[in-house]
Parts: C-alpha cells; sequence; structure tokens
C-alpha cells in the first residue's frame, strides 16, 4: 500500500478548512466582500444613512447626483421627485431586499428540501401524488402566480414573500428528489442500512449531505431571484407599498422620471444589480467549497 | 468455534449448527413493462438452499443476472425473500429485524461508491458502533483504531475521506465498517473484483487473516471461479436463480459434473502455457429471466441436453460432498464439448 505518505499535520479545524478552499475562488470572495458591506450598511442603516429615507425636501426635489451638473454634495445620489434621499434610502431599502431573500430561501429550502426527501426516499404513491402537485404549480408562469396568490393574499410585503416562496418551492422540491433518488440506491447508503441505520438517520445523515451541492448554488440562486422577484412584485405595485424605500418599489416609482431625471432609475437598478450577482458569485464558490471531492488531499 | 481456513474440507453436516441457512429461499420482482402491458415476474432468485458454518467459506458463482446479488439482498435483510426461509444463526430473520441485523454485514464490489464521500474514514467506521452500541466517545474511538490497524490502515487515516485513498485501501475500509459490529457472517459481493490483479491478492489475503482470526463466515459472491479456488471451502454454481451445482471446493474443481461449470472452469484463465485445457465454447446468451426456458434452464446452450432436459427441470442430487441438478452429469471422464 501507499506506505510513503507524507506524515499531515493535525487536520485543520472545519471553519479553517472551508475557508481555505474558498478563498481559493477569487469570484467568490468578492461576492462574499460586497455582500458583506451591503448587510453592514442594512443593519447599520440609522447611523449610515444621511437622511432619513421617508424625510422630504421640498427644496431639492429631482436634484440630480453630486457628480452630475446641477448636484449637492448633501444628497450622493440626488433625490426622487418628492424630493427624499436616495443613497438613504438605498441603504434603508438593502434591509427589505436582504431581508426579503433570507426568509424566501429558508421557507422554500426548507419545505422543499423536506418534501423532496420524503418523495425521493419513499417512492411511489407518495411520490406521485407530490410530483403532480409540484408540476401544477410549474405550470404556471412564476411572477403571473405569484401575483395570483398576492392578489389572494392582499398585496404588502410578508404576502409577497409568502407568494414567492410557494412559487419558488417546486424547483427544491424535484432537484431533492432527483439527488436523493440517484443516491438511494448507492452501495454506501445500503451499507449504511445494513449496519442498522433507522430511516430518519439515512434520510438526514447520509443522503440529505451529498444531495447539498446542487441545493446550495439553487439557494443562492433562489436568494437572489427573489430579490428580483420581490422588486418585481414591488415594480407592479403588489409588494412593499409606498412609502417603503423597497428597491423594486422605488424603480416603480420612478418610473415616468426615467426620460427626464435617469438617476431616479439607475441607482435602485444598480443596487439590485450588484446584490444578486454578489450573491450568485458567492454561491458558486460555497458549493466548490463544500464538495470534499474537490478537496485535495 | 473456529475452523482453520486450510483443513480438509469435512462435509458441512459434521460442523454443528449452521450460521447461516437458506432454505427454499425465492425472491420475484414484479416489473411493470409500460401502461398497457401487464407487469411481468422476475424469478431473480428461484429456490435457493445453503448452509454456512463458522469459520467457512461459501461461494457463490455464476454470470451476472443468475441471482447471486439479490441472494446477497436477502441475506444481508436489506428485502425479504417471496418464500422461503432465512435463518441467522438459527433464528428466523426479516427485514426490520434490528437484533439480528449486526450478524450478517456486507462488503461491495465497488469500493467507490460504497463508502459516504462526505463522511471522514473515522465516522465511517464510528457509524455502526453509534447506531448499535452505547459506548462513550472514546471507546468507540478505541475500538476505531484497534480495527484500523487490523484492516492494514494507519492511524493517521482517522481524519482523511474516502476520495483521497486507492481502490485497495477504500476495500480496507470499506471491510472494516463491515467488521465493526464483529458479526458473524460477512457477505462479500465480489470483493475484489475492481481491484487490480496485485491488490486483490493484499485483499484476499488479509480477509481470509481476519476469518482465522474472528472466526467469520464468508458469502463469497463471484462471477469467476479463478478467484473462489484461493478461498472457498464450498462452492454453489448458480444458473438463472437457481443453483446447478453445489459441493466441497475441492471436489467441484477437481471434478464438475454439470456442463455449466465445467464450461465456467474451462473459462478460468491459467498462467501456465503448457498446461492449456481445452476450452469451452458455450454457445448463446444467458436466457431472460423474464422468460425462462422450460426444463433445465441451461438446456438452450448445453451440448448434451436430451428432450428430457427440455421438459423436465432436473432436481440437485448425488451425495454430501457433492450435488448436480443435471440428467447428463459428466461423470469421472472429462469433458469433451464442442472447442474453440
Amino acid at each position: 500500500m501507499a506506505a510513503t505518505e507524507t506524515k499531515t499535520a493535525a487536520p485543520p479545524s472545519g471553519l479553517a478548512e472551508f475557508w481555505f478552499y474558498f478563498s481559493r475562488n477569487r469570484g467568490a470572495v468578492l461576492g462574499l466582500g460586497i455582500f458583506l458591506v451591503i448587510l453592514c450598511l442594512a443593519i447599520a442603516a440609522p447611523l449610515v444613512a444621511p437622511h432619513s429615507p421617508s424625510e422630504q425636501n421640498r427644496a431639492a426635489l429631482l436634484l440630480p447626483p453630486v457628480f452630475a451638473k446641477g448636484g449637492q454634495l448633501t444628497y450622493l445620489m440626488g433625490t426622487d421627485p418628492v424630493g427624499r434621499d436616495i443613497l438613504s434610502r438605498l441603504i434603508y431599502g438593502a434591509r427589505f431586499s436582504l431581508f426579503i431573500g433570507l426568509v424566501v430561501v429558508s421557507l422554500s429550502v426548507i419545505s422543499g428540501v423536506l418534501v423532496g426527501l420524503v418523495a425521493g426516499y419513499f417512492r411511489g404513491r407518495v411520490d406521485t401524488v407530490i410530483m403532480r402537485l409540484m408540476d401544477i404549480v410549474l405550470a404556471f408562469p412564476s411572477l403571473l402566480l405569484a401575483l395570483v396568490l398576492v392578489a389572494v393574499l392582499g398585496p404588502g410585503l410578508v404576502n409577497a414573500m409568502i407568494a414567492i416562496s410557494l412559487v419558488n418551492l417546486p424547483h427544491f422540491v424535484r432537484l431533492t428528489r432527483a439527488s436523493v433518488m440517484t443516491e438511494r440506491t448507492k452501495d454506501y447508503v445500503i451499507g449504511s442500512q445494513v449496519a442498522g441505520a433507522g430511516t430518519l438517520r439515512l434520510m438526514f445523515m447520509t443522503i440529505l449531505p451529498n444531495c447539498l451541492a446542487p441545493l446550495i448554488v439553487q439557494a443562492t440562486l433562489a436568494f437572489s431571484a427573489a430579490i428580483l422577484d420581490a422588486a418585481a412584485l414591488g415594480f407592479l405595485g403588489m409588494g412593499a407599498q409606498p412609502p417603503t424605500p423597497e428597491w423594486g418599489t422605488m424603480l416603480a416609482e420612478a418610473r415616468e422620471f426615467i426620460q427626464r431625471a435617469w438617476w431616479v432609475v439607475t441607482f435602485p437598478g444598480l443596487a439590485i444589480l450588484i446584490t444578486v450577482l454578489a450573491i450568485n458569485l458567492m454561491g458558486d464558490g460555497l458549493r466548490d467549497a463544500l464538495d470534499p471531492k474537490l478537496k485535495r488531499s | 468455534m473456529t475452523q482453520p481456513m486450510m483443513d480438509k474440507p469435512e462435509p458441512s453436516s459434521l460442523l454443528g449448527a449452521p450460521v447461516l441457512e437458506g432454505r427454499d429461499l425465492t425472491r420475484y420482482y414484479a416489473i411493470s413493462r409500460g401502461a398497457f402491458k401487464p407487469s411481468a415476474t422476475v424469478k431473480a432468485l428461484n429456490g435457493v438452499s445453503f448452509s454456512l458454518h463458522s469459520g467457512r467459506t461459501l461461494a457463490v458463482v455464476g454470470e451476472s443476472g443468475c441471482g447471486k446479488s439479490t441472494l446477497a439482498r436477502l441475506v444481508t435483510m436489506i428485502e425479504d425473500p417471496t418464500s422461503g426461509d432465512l435463518l441467522i444463526d438459527g433464528q428466523p430473520a426479516h427485514v426490520g429485524d434490528r437484533s439480528l441485523r449486526s450478524l450478517v454485514q456486507i462488503v461491495f464490489q465497488n469500493p467507490y461508491g460504497s463508502l459516504n464521500p462526505r463522511q471522514k474514514v473515522g465516522t465511517i467506521l464510528d457509524e455502526p458502533l453509534r447506531i448499535n452500541t452505547k459506548d462513550d466517545a472514546a471507546t468507540r474511538r478505541a475500538k476505531v483504531e484497534e480495527m484500523m490497524r487490523k484492516v492494514g490502515l494507519r492511524p493517521e487515516h482517522y481524519d482523511r475521506y474516502p476520495h483521497m485513498f486507492s481502490g485497495g485501501q477504500r476495500q480496507r475500509i470499506a471491510i472494516a465498517r463491515a467488521l465493526m459490529l464483529r458479526p458473524k457472517v460477512l457477505v462479500l459481493d465480489e470483493p475484489v473484483s475492481a481491484l487490480d490483479l496485485s491488490i486483490q491478492a493484499q485483499v484476499l489475503n488479509l480477509l481470509m487473516d481476519l476469518q482465522k482470526e474472528m472466526g467469520l463466515a464468508y458469502l463469497f459472491i463471484s462471477h469467476g471461479l479463478s478467484v473462489v479456488r484461493h478461498i472457498a471451502d464450498d462452492i454453489m454454481v448458480m444458473y438463472l436463480g437457481r443453483p446447478v451445482e453445489t459441493g466441497t471446493s475441492e471436489a467441484v474443481f477437481a471434478n464438475p459434473q454439470h456442463p455449466y461449470t465445467a464450461a465456467l472452469l474451462s473459462a478460468t484463465p491459467i498462467a501456465n502455457p503448457q498446461g492449456r485445457r481445452q476450452r469451452i465454447a458455450l454457445q448463446g446468451e444467458l436466457p431472460s429471466p423474464l422468460k425462462p426456458p422450460s426444463g433445465c434452464p441451461f438446456n438452450p446452450r448445453c451440448w448434451r441436453a436430451t428432450d428430457e432436459c427440455r421438459q423436465i427441470m432436473p432436481a440437485l442430487s448425488g451425495d454430501v460432498a457433492q450435488q448436480f441438478a443435471c440428467y447428463h452429469p459428466l461423470g469421472d471422464k472429462p469433458p469433451s464439448p464442442p472447442s474453440e
């Protein structure tokens, strides 16, 4: 046998090991950095934001950003049609967007993984019923379904989040089920079974960790998609209601000024773009760092 | 009782109560053939009886599709037989019977699929103890390290992942996991056929040492006879879900009676250019288990088949040392089949 292996030092702790592999992916580190900055801004919004998000300055309607002609230093990114500081609204808006992403992803990942695990593990009639239900949900265009759900539940941020979670659910169920089905028949699962592992142990300790890689990627994608969907719902007037400084709602309010005041739409759009991009980059690195098969010995 | 490996094989009847016994085991699978056809039945295992004693090795040999792996699934209590009885340590075994479960463990063919890629070696070996015993962490760790030493792994391997090991080392890990619960029976499902020739010998030697040391009974599943010759005390040759010849390893190798056994033996390569045997070339394929031929299942490919073979299934007959299911056994004379 391989008798000439070099002696290894004590294995690094889980977190150090994770960081070692995560930090190899430059894009992921960049994404994490941006995400952390946005997160800090959101948490420290009252301290960081130069103005209150709902404070209206009648003297400064549709003021351009500081670097454009006519801009003022007090309003770095200009003001909106009713004289509110766009930068402050964006900083406060990050709170809503991240909150939406977090809640939607948690809701849909937890319920989706549970349902998918049950379907993929037990198969048979349970599987058929679950999957046909999910097919029905998938058959609707996602935004339309979210709109219908919000219309039923009533407009508002919380209802929008519930609707988006429901729309996201089938993706997680399908993904989990597919991975579980391939893992279920593998020898190591049968080996565990022969060693006496019970159903719950097999499902959650043996099979689930091996299905995580695609789920993590899907979860990060869903995080950004949730922000986008919430923005879209906000844009359509079914999500966060004015004067909430939610990014999508901000876009919607500003659309009549696209030609006259480009900054009113550009900055919320950029905020959405940068956040979504950062999270996607981060998710990619996360998957690579969590996959033991990509690790070196 | 521990029976040293290399002793003269005695007839099983002299060895006391078997640790594993199958009586007329069958396993049928219903498979659906699409929406508009009735589902069909595959008789993967069709009446298999055997007994296995501590310290001995029963080799189950046959082509793919003959029911070897189904037998392994029944014996390890992953599935219940459709009919027949499986006795482990004299007690009837069923799926979900936790008290007997730890007595039979399994080592799989492919060491790349049989270890959880997310768990470190230590965790893999620890899991059976964690599930089945009430030992504390330190005791379990000691047991794991002892077992790792036994199978030839070094202590620093405890914190490594399976993908950091070669095939032979992985198979050692798999053997260690199977032995953690001190089973009485180990099912070896082609444990060396995925390994290099030189590693095969190492793993086989390890298995034989462990058998001597722990008094294990092996159910050794293989599709070729060359490996089996080294390790088996008894042999059961299977064809299409039925045993066609059983007996002690010596008797079967020295004097195969069933034409199928003879054909299998002639297909075993020997490393001696002078001692070339006549190769028996079987015609045709293994028949579909969905539509097995009437009479002896081997008759479409057998060069000795007669009308009798095509109509009535022959039963196993013979003495304690060797039994065969054939109307036209080869007898003592060397086989004279159509050669290549």
